[in-house]
């Protein structure tokens, strides 16, 4: 059974991205009580997997290393994960909320050893590369996943598989007992740090997506150029896994648009630029992209990174929405459209084509169960009526990691402020 | 070039976006175009013969106040209606009817492009439908076939024939149509006021002079 030890001058912290690592690590740092809770094995979010992120170029592993050693480090921060908040009642500076446990069928005394994925022979779809390859039922979501704990799949409880895992494990870590819990648990100031998605890319139908294997999207992108991904870091194109040399990148692809999603997301102008970067570091002169974009959205002290990336003779620009995608008898994408320079038409052949998908906040279409306002894309704001619940990171707004982070730590001073007025009536 | 487009020049000098706006149907939504070139790159009429501008280039004509330029323009009148604009605009401009909308005005000026077929085939529907309420589309189909002259008109009707009298088999096409005026509807008075009526509307609407 999990314990959980909270108050109302506890702070719930939901999402354990970057960014509700942020605001329980603030919290916790000024000395606060913090319940942090996240639906996935892991923590870390969609920053965990990008291959490497602007403007600096490091593995985002290395920021989240530090985030996570100060989180080790602090005794005042229960992680819940594999965990959701089912329920919340009650109100500024005495919420109770109900959350639910999924069983991870592995405890604690795992070393991530990885003999029980060796002896499973069921397959599921690895979530963590968006699917675009199979791992073991019994699994580490990825390298650097903390909890460094495997997980079992719950598709293969009580099949022979998973008694197999359980004979495999030399350190009494499996334990297919583990069932559904529901805890109950108090808190003073909640922070909502839910994040975002991919905006579904098969909705814009001219791209045809999903139909065509050599249109992908940036985030997939991203698992193809990191070493721990689904083709160890090659770029290679879905159809055919020839190397994808000449790649097409189209910007506000969902994003900027009254069809699919109004706002700009903000950073998928900067992740195109970046990932040009990926085309060059495996392909020198050979690889070659072209963005397509409206208008290039590097602001502030992105334009640096913009300007070099436009002195690279490696890269083009078009200006242009491309209008549609065809296929040609070899499965290679062709963008078709209208250069604005000049209103030349194009049709140009390449071996793939990135689809820069948009950010959609997490929380559209799921019910917080709470009373929380969101503007016209689904992220929440800022509500006076509702005092004690904070939105912070990708939940807010279409951010990037740098400005989830600002976002976080803003979140964590209002939720700091509520809990300290709790303690002061209590004292 | 008729009075009103002296009336207008004169009205608009030098801001051809607000003319566009005031007086075109649908004009005012120009201004919402953001130049992303979705709507061009999915117009199947792009870069055919006579047409010149798609409609990103026309929008940014408007705004750049070449007046002449898109007033006398074929883009318009190349216009299948297709709505592949229309449904891909990312910010939900209108763009079939805006086209449409400003065809209708270069042609209110006087300004359309001379022997436009597509031109030549509104005038004719609308003259044939207002007068009795309804199209009578042995004339109408006459008159089409008949504007390059009487030879011309015979080759193109031999040409359809088949498809003619698949039509009247069908009971689409009332040969009888070809003689007296065709059926009409119950109140060709009434239409006609009607139309009197929306046009004095428009007038006000634009600030012009009823026609
Ligand atoms: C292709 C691509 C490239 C990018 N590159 C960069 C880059 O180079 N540099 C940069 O600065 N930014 C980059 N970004 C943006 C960056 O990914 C985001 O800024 C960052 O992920 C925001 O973190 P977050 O914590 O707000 O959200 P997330 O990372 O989405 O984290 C939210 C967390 O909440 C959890 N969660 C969701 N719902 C629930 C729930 N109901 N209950 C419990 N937990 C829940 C999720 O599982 C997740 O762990 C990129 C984005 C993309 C798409
Ligand atoms: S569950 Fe057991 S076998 Fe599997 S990785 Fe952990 S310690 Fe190793
Ligand atoms: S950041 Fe760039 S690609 Fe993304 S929506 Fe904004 S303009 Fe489009
Ligand atoms: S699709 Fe819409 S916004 Fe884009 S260029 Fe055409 S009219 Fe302008
Ligand atoms: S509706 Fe007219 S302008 Fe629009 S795509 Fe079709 S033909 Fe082109």
């Amino acid at each position: 059974m999990t314990s959980v030890v909270a108050t109302n001058q506890t702070i719930l912290v939901v999402g354990g991205g970057i960014s509700g690592m942020t605001a329980a690590l603030e919290a916790a740092e000024t000395g606060k009580q913090v319940v942090l809770v996240e639906k996935n094995p892991y923590l870390g979010g969609r920053t965990a997997q990008l291959y490497r992120y602007f403007p600096k170029m490091c593995h985002p592993t290395c920021g989240l290393e530090i985030n996570l050693r100060r989180l080790k480090a602090n005794p005042r921060i229960q992680v819940l994960t594999l965990a959701e908040v089912t329920g919340i009642s009650g109100s500024k500076g005495d919420y109770t909320v109900n959350v639910k446990i999924a069983p991870r069928f592995v405890n604690e005394n795992c070393t991530a050893c990885g003999e029980c994925a060796k002896a499973v022979t069921a397959e599921i779809d690895d979530a963590f590369n968006y699917n675009l390859g199979k791992i073991k039922a019994a699994y580490l979501p990825h390298a650097m996943a903390y909890p460094q704990r495997y997980v079992l799949d719950p598709s293969i409880i009580g099949t022979a598989d998973a008694e197999k895992a359980r004979a495999a494990c030399k350190y009494n870590a499996i334990d297919l007992n583990q069932k559904e819990e529901q805890v109950s648990l108090k808190a003073g100031a909640i922070v909502w740090a839910t994040g975002w998605q991919p905006y579904d890319a098969e909705k814009i139908t001219p791209y045809r997506y999903g139909e065509f294997p050599n249109v992908i999207t940036n985030v997939e992108f991203e698992r193809l150029a990191d070493p721990h991904g689904p083709t160890g870091g090659k770029i290679l194109r879905p159809s055919d896994g020839k190397e994808a040399k000449n790649i097409a990148f189209i910007q506000c692809a969902g994003s900027r648009d009254e069809n699919h999603l109004r706002h700009c997301s903000r950073f998928c102008c900067m992740g195109s630029l970046k990932q040009t970067h990926y085309v060059q570091e495996k392909y020198g002169d050979e690889g070659k992209s072209t963005i397509y974009y409206i208008d290039i959205r590097a602001i502030d002290r992105f334009e640096d990174f913009y300007a070099k990336v436009k002195a690279n003779p490696n890269v083009s620009f078009v200006k242009s929405k491309v209008a549609r995608i065809s296929q040609d008898k070899d499965g290679n994408p062709v963008c078709w459209g209208v250069n604005t320079e000049g209103y030349k038409r194009y049709s140009n052949t390449h071996d793939l084509v990135v689809l820069a998908v948009g950010m959609e906040p997490a929380v559209k279409g799921v019910d917080i169960p709470a009373e929380v306002m969101s503007d016209s894309s689904g992220f929440i704001m800022a509500d006076p009526k509702n005092a004690g619940i904070f939105g912070a990171g990708c939940a807010t707004n279409a951010l990037d990691v740098n400005r989830a982070v600002q976002s976080a730590t803003a979140a964590a001073l209002r939720a700091i402020q509520v809990v300290n007025k709790v303690a002061r009536a209590e004292a | 070039m008729s009075d009103l487009n002296q009336q207008m020049a004169v009205r608009y000098k030098n801001n051809f976006l607000k003319e566009i706006e005031e007086q075109a149907e649908m004009g005012n939504w120009v201004k919402m175009c953001m130049q992303c070139g979705v709507c061009s790159g999915s117009c199947p009429t792009n870069f055919h013969p006579g047409w010149e501008h798609p409609p990103q280039e026309i929008f940014m004509m408007i705004r750049a106040g070449k007046r002449d330029e898109v007033l006398n323009s074929q883009s318009m009148w190349m216009c299948t209606s297709c709505y592949n604009c229309y449904v891909r605009c990312p910010r939900k401009l209108p763009i079939t009817h805006i086209m449409h909308g400003i065809a209708e005005y270069a042609y209110r000026l006087g300004r359309a492009p001379k022997m436009q077929p597509t031109l030549h085939l509104s005038k004719a529907f609308w003259n044939n439908c207002t007068k009795n309420g309804r199209v009578n589309e042995v004339k109408l189909t006459q008159s089409l076939y008949f504007k390059d002259g009487l030879m011309a008109g015979i080759k193109m009707g031999l040409a359809m024939k088949d498809v003619a009298l698949g039509l009247v088999k069908a009971k689409r096409l009332n040969i009888m149509e070809a003689l007296g005026g065709g059926h009409k509807c119950k109140d060709v008075n009434g239409i006609h006021k009607m139309l009197a009526k929306a046009r004095e509307l428009e007038a006000k609407r634009k600030g012009r002079q009823p026609a």
